[in-house]
């Protein structure tokens, strides 16, 4: 029910739209672009996961979908892109929609499962029907035109659309259906004593989560223009976790953390060393043993423990001596 | 009219009958105490009217409504509010979240996806005269984590008398208070509105028998006495089934 910083939102926002004048070169643009993308996936799943706490481990199905859609509907159909945006993106939701029925039925370790064959089902579909989705060669979409073409532009609109669509999440978190959300996570047996329908609680915010998926799925495209069943795989699925859990579950800004750690271990550590992977690993159990909580509200916390360390060690203000006692030689 | 009538309800968990055709009605404003020894049936009963269980037979009617059938969130709105026996509280909430969560559950703005819950200044009033009913209108701003085990029972009483409930169902009230605690929450329990029915789970006998006007004694899931205070003393049934442990 606490609001988080609106505020804090508006100063990122100013240093995010710095970057591009700060980074040296198109290679780091995109990597910047990159965690964007990637954080508003890891949005999505923090929405369900963090918000809700229920942990699907088959979210890529719904980045891949509309991922798919845009490409199929541009490439295929000849959609303009102002068409093809929202049919992508309407799509997505309808697969949250659908698979939202059927998931729910569970809550748990069981949702987790259920949402982990349910993307794998829509992975092997990517994989075998290779007539619509060219199979393991993928999709290419041509290059783009206008604002689309250059590497700042793009920037620029996926940082509008992961800050604003982080913006809507922030004002959901503070709202009453998000605070039934986090009611729902915390006391689901006392939500529904209070009057809760806490099924359709947990609907809306399934949904609502693929929905944001779905314009990851986009802005995706947008960036990378190629789509593969590798995009719909579970790797992507529980890395869209790990950002959420590393950054800090439930938390605004954590999963966009998160995000930013893996992508950026992903690309510019690998550029020195091959076992990136296992540097990755490192730094999750770093978390996992001293930030439990996720980088941001632990770094929070840290910080609290060493302010007030610092205030015990500086003691009470000394007495001055007495002024008598000083007179005397 | 009955407030709440209950026909021939039976509630099975495989093979364990755990309640065996039980009868009884509660009429409007009464006061009932449902007695029984552990493992009697007693929170299993509750769960069934208030809809977290299913019967297995029989009928449950609320002022003369069929709710067997409905959910735990539909029966709320019909007007059954509970306690818990284990606390179940919003412990990341302050106590005025808590009671705010409660209120919102009876309304259509529950669903609203917009504006702070937390700045609600009617919200905020109200849970404040709610709280104000247990005495814990002077802690609202704090974490559920920082209040003590009494606090949190009168809390647990709060976010039931939040719903504004046409009755109440309260699964040991006393369950773990120190003995002022218990004055403290046996006074509130004397305070509730006459026009509110309550069913009552207490194994605290002085106050439970000092706050219910009729008895029902539950015994491996039956109904074997259930009549006035006097009459359920005066029952040698009431003895041997509490001897008997």
């Amino acid at each position: 029910m606490k609001s988080p910083g609106m505020k804090t939102l508006g100063i990122l926002l100013l240093c995010a739209a710095a970057v591009p004048l700060v980074l040296p070169g198109p290679f780091y643009l995109s990597i910047a672009t990159q965690v964007l993308v990637y954080g508003l996936f890891a949005v999505s799943v923090n929405l369900i996961a963090g918000y809700c706490g229920m942990v699907s481990l088959g979210h890529a199905a719904f980045l891949g979908i509309a991922g798919y859609a845009f490409a199929l509907l541009t490439t295929s159909t000849g959609w303009p892109l102002w068409a093809a945006i929202p049919a992508a993106v309407a799509l997505s939701v309808a697969a949250g929609a659908l698979f939202g029925l059927v998931a729910l039925r569970t809550s748990g370790l069981s949702f987790l499962m259920i949402t982990l064959a349910l993307g794998q089902i829509v992975w092997g579909i990517a994989f075998r029907y290779v007539d619509l989705t060219n199979g393991e060669n993928g999709i290419s979409m041509p290059r783009f035109q206008g604002l689309l073409a250059s590497g700042t532009g793009l920037y620029y609109l996926c940082l509008a659309v992961t800050a604003g669509c982080l913006a809507l999440v922030t004002i959901l978190a503070g709202s009453p259906l998000g605070a039934s959300m986090q009611g729902v996570r915390d006391q689901p047996r006392r939500m529904s004593t209070l009057g809760y329908d806490v099924w359709r609680i947990r609907y809306a915010a399934y949904v609502l989560s693929a929905g944001i998926a779905g314009i990851a799925g986009v802005l995706y495209m947008l960036l990378f223009r190629f789509i593969s069943p590798h995009t719909l795989s579970l790797t992507v699925s529980s890395e869209a976790v790990l950002m959420v859990i590393a950054g800090g579950l439930g938390t605004t800004f954590g999963p966009v953390v998160g995000a930013a750690l893996v992508v950026l271990l992903k690309n510019v550590a690998s550029a020195y060393t091959d076992r990136w992977p296992t540097l990755l690993g490192l730094i999750f159990l770093f978390i996992i043993v001293v930030v439990p909580e996720g980088l941001l509200p632990g770094a929070r916390r840290l910080m609290r423990t060493f302010g007030s360390r610092l205030a015990t060690r500086r003691g009470p203000t000394p007495i001055p001596a007495s002024p008598i006692k000083e007179a005397r030689p | 009219m009955t407030a709440l009538r209950i026909d021939d309800l039976h509630k099975s968990f495989g093979g364990l009958h755990v309640i065996q055709g039980v009868n009884f009605t509660v009429e409007p404003g009464e006061r009932r105490l449902l007695l029984g020894p552990n493992g009697a049936g007693k929170t299993t009963l509750f769960n069934l009217i208030a809809g977290d269980l299913r019967p297995t037979a029989g009928q449950i009617r609320l002022a003369d409504e069929d709710v067997s059938d409905l959910p735990t969130f539909r029966r709320a709105a019909r007007g059954i509010g509970r306690t818990f026996q284990i606390l179940t509280l919003f412990a990341r909430e302050s106590v005025i979240g808590n009671v705010i969560m409660a209120l919102l559950g009876g309304r259509p703005q529950r669903w609203k996806p917009y504006g702070a819950v937390a700045k609600d200044p009617v919200l905020r009033r109200e849970a404040l005269e709610v709280l104000a009913r247990v005495r814990l209108d002077t802690l609202a701003d704090r974490p559920v984590s920082e209040t003590s085990y009494g606090e949190k029972r009168r809390l647990e009483i709060a976010m039931a008398l939040a719903q504004a409930p046409r009755i109440l169902l309260l699964d040991e009230p006393l369950a773990g208070l120190s003995k002022e605690e218990r004055g403290t929450v046996s006074a509130l329990l004397a305070e509730l509105p006459r026009n509110l029915t309550i069913l009552m789970i207490e194994h605290d006998m002085d106050v439970a028998l000092a706050f219910a006007e009729k008895i029902a004694l539950l015994h491996y899931g039956r109904l074997i006495v259930d009549g006035t205070r006097e009459e359920v003393i005066a029952d040698p049934r009431t003895r041997e089934a509490y001897l008997a442990q």
